[in-house]
């Protein structure tokens, strides 16, 4: 089995907060539209499919990006591809992430025709100030207006990301951004803490005092009552940051989260194969030039070591609904966890140590505490 | 020329006494003393112009840096009076200019007959130099009050002129006026030397005595001592004793130093030179002692030797627990050229293991350190600065204390802190503010002169405690850097005094534990649970951070339970960046500390006990590393 990553980096404007490989057309060439910098890049990443391993595909994800600027033909091109090359699982999920702002009626049912159904939208809010900060520019009813579109034109999984903690947001406005969300009726919800990167716009805005980050109680706050709401509205919670109706869970993901084997095509991607992770370069430019020669687009890539292997195990696993495997755990490590158990933060079953809310939300700290 | 070659100048083991004069120079830190004494190697010829550089005599790095001298030396200069045309030997007998080092200078002094006052006539008289002056003028040494920097646009040499005048009794008109710099009036000045400064007298025929004025460890010589014939006669491949603990050695070699070491026949009465034992370790040549002839010696020692005695202690650990073994060698090694250092291990909960240390003050322990981190590349925390408590107990015995850990939790009777005698010399106008701080301090005014109309010295007793902990600091920016400080041990009194523990989660943890006037345990309490809260991390659990006297609980803060440490995404490329991320994390676990069940970093023990000027290094450190 082997999931497929693709990468589609570019974006009309660059968000405040972000610091994904993502480009706009004048970022990459001076006065270009989005056709000149895209018009080959499909050609490039068919290329760099030729090196993949011809396994069966049980997930295809289209990130970036922003995979909806793209045509469904370009898009449906390396689904077509795949399929050609690697034969797709009979219930093979593939997702595309859109941006609710370049979606229509039509484009929606054209992406539906060339393989995709599963479609994430970046709601990120429904607050305009939060939006606003974000520099989000899309009107907060346009998500409603792209969902039941997509509902229309047939999509059966639905999916929202929304992120939660940005400056000036109270905790009231973040209730009021997951009621939106949940009375929609989506089949998804994944919500993150706004982390504020390097090098972005917002952290430039913070150091200089423009903005000012929410405590880690407001934040810790914020992640209990999506939960809760999460929970209340029948969305189960299954990864750290992702809740599902049955059945609606993100395989692709899980496809990530259990080590599975996965291919990330385009320029910077990250892929994991028996053990062997690599990765490739990250500009768009770079990385059509040397398919174009003929050369592999691997930029690096290690082979990870027993121990780095069931670290990312424990690192990964723990933030998951299934837990960690009691099997995997050394006796002391099973004595700091208990440690958390009687604070609250864990649970251990007959075979499984799980976290509870409160522990997901210290999750990385556990981890460091039992595997260093 | 005045200057005499050296060949043709009175010989070492052969100079008249009446020909030779022995003098210091007593001047404050940056007053111009060392371009002085450079200018005077250049007159007298003795360094050639090719070969000159500055501050000449100053040889550790740290000396010329920090522009003070740590280590006396003593130069042997030929002149030519011009006043009577006769030669002599002019020996110049270098001070540190420092309150740390106030033995070894009243040693320096008694090497001496006379003295040069050297102040700076912009900025005029220190308390440093007035309590050497003073300490001069005890030893009946011939004053020559000299104004350095003339040359500078403002120079006020009346003004200070008549300070001079009114603190020794001359006139105005007697202080002579030099440039250092320019090398203006320092010719007349050698000869003043020649005619004021009287000639050593001492019998050539007596037992030898001879005075060691300082101590120094060379890695190629082993000890170099520094003496001052006062009878008798000091000869190479002779037995010699020490005064002090009968132990005799053979003088490998004698010499003077001209300012390069020159081994010859020996020294007479009234000369200074070195000699060379082969003796490992000053502590076995201590400043101070007498050197008398093993074979026929002195029965009366030279006055005024005393064991340097440790004033104020402070704990030194590694940072990284690996590097305690080459902590241990450095102190060793500095010991050999630092009498006054002692050390012994010790072992805290909190910071690992160390070495609780005694220093002569709060200069010499700052230089000690910078020394070990310097010469020896470690990198050291150094617990708050403590003087040495005597404590009576209920059943009337007796603890000293060096170390707030040994503060015995019994019944105490009474706890006795060290006083000092203090001296501070401001302008005027911030006598209301200088008070205020001493009044703060536990000071007892003494009481206070004006030593010219805008200039006063004030005189306090206070508890050295006080002074240890940023008293100078505070000092200098309440006067704007105008108040100059110097202090001499005066006893001992009673103080009201308490330990203060501060406990994280119940558990007293030793590193941060002090003794105080019981009036300000609160203050401190609420100031250090206050800091702990900010650097301690957020743990599982609530922390509670309390300051108590005993069992008394004086402040408490808590330090909340965690609620938020994770990354909310983790996909693709984040993995490999989340485990590496992990994997650095490990090497840093290395670097906290596990007090009971709260985990400290290492940066938290050091910015609660680290003084501001520790923290500026620290961050100067990790500004360079990055």
């Amino acid at each position: 089995m082997l999931s497929f990553y693709v990468h589609i980096p570019y974006c009309i404007k660059r968000c405040g907060y972000c610091d994904f490989n993502t480009y706009t057309p004048t970022e990459l060439q001076n006065g270009a539209t989005l056709e000149i910098v895209s018009n080959d890049y499909i050609d490039a990443v068919l290329r760099e499919l030729d090196a993949a391993p011809k396994d069966e595909v049980p997930t295809i994800f289209f990130g970036g990006g922003t995979p909806s600027l793209l045509p469904a033909d370009d898009l449906g091109r390396v689904i077509t591809a795949i399929k050609a090359r690697n034969e797709l699982a009979p219930d093979c999920e593939i997702t595309l992430e859109a941006n609710p702002d370049s979606v229509t009626a039509e484009k929606l049912a054209q992406y539906l025709e060339v393989g995709f159904n599963r479609i994430s939208f970046g709601m990120q809010s429904a607050k305009p100030h939060v939006l606003a900060v974000l520099d989000r520019t899309h009107n907060p009813a346009n998500v409603e207006k792209a969902i039941s579109m997509a509902r229309a034109a047939g999509f059966k999984s639905i999916s929202v990301d929304l992120i939660y903690g940005t400056p000036g947001e109270s905790l009231n406005d973040w209730r009021e951004t997951v009621n939106a969300a949940l009375a929609l009726d989506i089949d998804h919800i994944s919500a993150y803490a706004l982390i504020v990167e390097t090098g972005t716009k917002l952290a430039a805005q913070i150091k200089r005092g423009d903005l000012t980050m929410p405590n880690d109680d407001l934040m810790a706050d914020m992640y209990l009552l999506v939960d809760q709401m999460c929970e209340e509205a029948g969305l189960t919670w299954y990864e750290l940051s992702n809740w599902s109706k049955p059945e609606h869970e993100c395989r692709h993901n899980i496809a990530y989260w259990q080590n599975k084997n996965w291919w990330g095509l385009g320029p910077g991607a990250h892929s994991h194969v028996d053990g062997k992770r690599f990765w490739n370069v990250k500009h768009p430019t770079t990385y059509k030039q040397k398919l174009f020669a003929g050369e592999s687009p691997i930029l690096d890539s290690e082979l990870l070591t027993a121990e780095q292997i069931k670290d990312e195990a424990i690192l990964l696993g723990i933030r998951m609904r299934e837990g960690l495997e009691i099997a995997l755990l050394q006796p002391h490590q099973l004595e700091v966890l208990s440690e958390y158990r009687h604070n609250g933060f864990v649970e251990i079953n007959e075979d499984r140590v799980l976290l509870t809310p409160t522990g997901r939300l210290i999750a990385d700290r556990i981890v460091r505490e039992i595997t260093i | 020329m005045p200057a005499i070659s050296l060949a043709k100048a009175p010989q070492p083991a052969s100079t008249n006494p009446a020909q030779i004069r022995n003098f210091c120079i007593i001047a404050h830190i940056d007053h111009g003393k060392s371009t002085l004494a450079d200018r005077m190697l250049g007159i007298t010829e003795v360094v050639e112009a090719r070969n000159m550089r500055a501050q000449y005599l100053d040889r550790m790095d740290i000396e010329r840096e920090r522009g003070i001298t740590i280590k006396s030396q003593a130069v042997r200069l030929p002149w030519r009076s011009s006043l009577d045309g006769g030669e002599y030997i002019l020996n110049m007998i270098d001070t540190p200019g420092h309150v740390d080092f106030t033995y070894e200078v009243s040693r320096s002094l008694a090497a001496c007959e006379g003295a040069v006052l050297l102040v700076d006539c912009a900025q005029g008289i220190e308390a440093q130099t007035l309590a050497n002056l003073y300490l001069a003028m005890e030893n009946n040494l011939t004053i020559i009050p000299v104004l350095n920097k003339i040359d500078l646009p403002n120079a006020q040499p009346e003004k200070f002129a008549a300070e001079l005048a009114r603190l020794i009794g001359c006139q105005p008109e007697d202080c002579l006026r030099v440039s250092g710099k320019t090398g203006d009036g320092v010719a007349d000045l050698l000869d003043q030397i020649v005619a004021q400064i009287p000639a050593p007298v001492g019998d050539p025929d007596a037992p030898a005595r001879a005075l060691i004025f300082d101590s120094v460890y060379d890695a190629y010589r082993g000890v170099v001592t520094y003496v001052r014939v006062v009878d008798g006669h000091l000869s190479p491949r002779e037995q010699i004793q020490m005064f002090s603990t009968g132990v005799g050695h053979e003088a490998l070699e004698v010499g003077v130093i001209s300012p390069e070491p020159l081994a010859g026949k020996g020294l007479g009465v009234g000369e200074v030179g070195y000699l060379i034992t082969g003796v490992k370790d000053v502590r076995q040549s201590r400043v101070g002692d007498t050197i008398t002839n093993y074979n026929n010696p002195t029965k009366t020692a030279l006055a005024g030797y005393k064991d340097p005695k440790p004033m104020v202690f402070s704990g030194l650990f590694p940072l990284d627990g690996a590097d305690f073994p080459i902590l241990r060698e450095a102190l060793d090694k500095l010991q050999l050229n630092d009498a006054a250092l002692v050390y012994e291990p010790e072992s805290s909960a909190a910071l690992g293991f160390g070495f609780r240390c005694g220093f002569l003050g709060l200069l010499h322990m700052e230089i000690v350190r910078e020394r070990l981190e310097r010469e020896h590349k470690l990198n050291l925390i150094s617990t708050a600065p403590n003087v040495v408590y005597n404590v009576t107990l209920d059943d009337g015995k007796s603890v000293r204390v060096t170390n707030p850990s040994e503060f015995p939790d019994g019944k105490v009777a009474a706890v006795f802190e060290p006083i000092v005698k203090s001296t501070i010399l401001a302008p005027s106008e911030y006598i209301g503010t200088i008070m205020e701080l001493c009044q703060d301090r536990r000071g007892v005014l003494l009481g206070m002169d004006y030593i010219s109309e805008d200039r006063v010295e004030i005189r306090y007793d206070l508890p050295l405690a006080e002074i240890v902990f940023d008293f100078f600091d505070q000092l200098k920016s309440r006067t704007k850097g105008y108040a100059s400080l110097d202090y001499e041990e005066k006893g001992e009194a009673e103080g009201n005094l308490v330990k203060v523990d501060i406990l994280l989660q119940g558990e007293a943890v030793d590193a941060f534990s002090a003794i105080v006037h019981r009036d300000k345990a609160y203050a401190y309490g609420v100031m250090m649970t206050g800091k702990l809260r900010e650097l301690i991390p957020r743990q599982q659990f609530e922390v509670p951070i309390q300051a108590a006297i005993g069992a008394r609980i004086i402040a408490r803060e808590s330090i909340r339970a965690i609620r938020k440490d994770v990354l909310a995404k983790c996909y693709g490329g984040d993995i490999s960046r989340k485990r590496k991320l992990l994997e650095k994390q490990k090497e840093g676990k290395k670097r906290m500390k596990m007090v009971g069940r709260v985990e400290v970093p290492q940066e938290a023990f050091v910015a609660a006990l680290a003084t501001d000027a520790d923290i500026e290094q620290i961050k100067a450190a990790r500004k360079a590393g990055q």
